[in-house]
């Protein structure tokens, strides 16, 4: 094993290694939220705009920029859920309980990380498999083709869907209950990256705080506004 | 003033402990809390009972000596105060008061209220030292040192390595303590040609020795009695990524 192998391998291994990949895929998550959120947004600019906006995800490149972002995304989830798992695993089996437990700051978002993590976790794979693939739904018929002025053909109604999607109650709730967990993941994940890749300073620290409260609120605004408009508002659904 | 204790007693390493209830009566005002411990202790004895085992040594606050976990906090409510320094007219007459030893996976626990904390002296073997030539002290001045770096190594410095940080903390992680006696040297020039094998040796001891991984929840920086800031942390974190990446690439 030469000495690059050997310095990874033992970076991988340590718990400050761990915590600093933890903190890098948690940035390109955090990047990607808001990249989301302006697609979706998208949709209120019109059928047609979010609809050309979504041809234009799956056709750029030749079709092939699509898939290097879902396998980057994919990995960098992979790798993140990963470690937090091992980093997680190691803690419950060193730390041991108090007959009195009592919490002096640590707030509750950041006490609840492994918790909201895994349940963003099974709300990416129920969001994948409703609007990505989708199962269990008629999405991919033709009820949902529809044609795009200066375009030949029919192109996929993702406006259709996601007001279809937005008008069932109980994904809706999901979705929204979800969206709220991630929020309060972002909130102290936004301030942890600062501290574990070591920028973050006593000066620093209650604007880095400020930032990541004021980013969770931001995510957490943006897409509850899709869910909101069109169950409870009708947008979309006349 | 008088109070109830529930205090925890266990043997010794390898049996089960188990919370005991104890009346502390007639405690004078101005006892600190291991005085009070010391008159309970009294009553024990002459009772023909075991002496509640706790640690203890300066009794001013600056050894790092004296533990105890009371009502769930290393070192007492107090901000900025051990447990020798922790007074009983901080509690309300009639209070019971929870007393459990430092816990963690790492700190085994000897008797009673007292833990092993030998895996601290594993880490600061592994690299919490400057390695010097031994003879006539140096001129206080051949080395300039700014205003700012030196009392950033004075602030980590401070740390009496009494364990509070990893007692307090949920994943038992020691990085208040590894990150406060890497930070002190890594911030002089005395300490600089070994900063990077200090940080990777003293990470790897730690993580060796059983202590959990940090999550940023900051309780080890509220309970520490000598208010250490978590800017170690965040120091010790950018030393370790970047001593790896030059180890890396060495």
């Amino acid at each position: 094993m030469n000495a690059l192998t050997r310095a990874v391998l033992s970076f991988w291994d340590s718990s400050i290694g761990k915590k600093i990949l933890v903190a890098g895929t948690g940035i390109a998550l955090l990047l990607f939220l808001p990249g989301h959120l302006i697609g979706n947004l998208l949709l209120f600019a019109g059928k047609d705009a979010i609809n050309e906006y979504a041809l234009w995800l799956h056709n750029a490149g030749h079709g092939g920029l699509v898939w290097v972002a879902r396998i980057g995304l994919l990995t960098v989830l992979v790798v993140h859920v990963l470690l937090t798992v091992q980093l997680t695993v190691r803690n419950r089996a060193v730390a041991q309980k108090y007959s009195y437990p009592a919490t002096n700051r640590a707030s509750r978002s950041s006490r609840m990380m492994i918790w909201s993590g895994l349940t963003i976790l099974a709300f990416i794979i129920y969001h994948i498999s409703h609007f990505t693939v989708r199962i269990g739904n008629d999405y991919n018929g033709t009820a949902y083709l529809t044609s795009l002025p200066g375009h030949e053909g029919d192109v996929h109604n993702v406006h259709k869907m996601i007001i279809d999607g937005f008008s069932h109650t109980g994904n809706t709730v999901f979705y929204m209950v979800a969206i709220t967990i991630l929020c309060s993941h972002l909130s102290h994940g936004f301030a942890s990256v600062f501290q574990t890749l070591g920028l973050r300073s006593r000066k620093s620290d209650l604007l880095i705080a400020r930032a990541g409260w004021a980013y969770a609120l931001l995510i957490w605004v943006g897409f509850l506004s899709i869910p909101v408009a069109v169950l409870f508002f009708g947008y979309g659904r006349t | 003033m008088n109070f109830t204790l529930k205090v925890w007693r266990q043997n010794d390493g390898d049996s089960k402990g188990h919370i005991e209830e104890y009346p502390a009566e007639n405690i004078p005002i101005e006892a600190s809390f291991l005085e009070m411990l010391d008159i309970v202790n009294e009553k024990i004895i002459g009772d023909g009972g075991s002496p509640i085992h706790f640690d203890h040594d300066c009794r001013e606050g600056i050894c790092g000596m004296c533990s105890l976990t009371i009502n769930g906090v290393p070192h007492g409510r107090e901000n900025g105060t051990t447990t020798c320094q922790l007074h009983m007219r901080h509690f309300d007459d009639g209070d019971t008061i929870w007393i459990e030893p430092f816990r963690a996976g790492a700190f085994p626990v000897i008797r009673d209220l007292v833990v092993d904390r030998s895996a601290f002296d594993r880490i600061i073997a592994a690299g919490g030292y400057v390695s010097v030539r031994t003879g006539a002290a140096p001129d206080a001045n051949a080395i300039p040192i700014t205003k700012e770096d030196a009392d950033h190594a004075f602030d980590s410095a401070t740390c009496i390595g009494c364990g509070a940080c990893v007692a307090a903390c949920k994943n038992s992680s020691a990085m208040l303590f590894v990150s406060a006696k890497a930070s002190h040297l890594n911030h002089l020039p005395q300490g600089a040609p070994e900063k990077d094998r200090r940080a990777l040796n003293m990470v790897q001891a730690m993580d060796e020795a059983g202590f959990g991984n940090c999550s940023n929840h900051y309780e080890c920086e509220a309970v520490c009695p000598k208010s250490i800031s978590a800017d170690n942390v965040a120091k010790l974190n950018r030393d370790y990524a970047a001593a790896a990446v030059r180890k890396a690439l060495a």
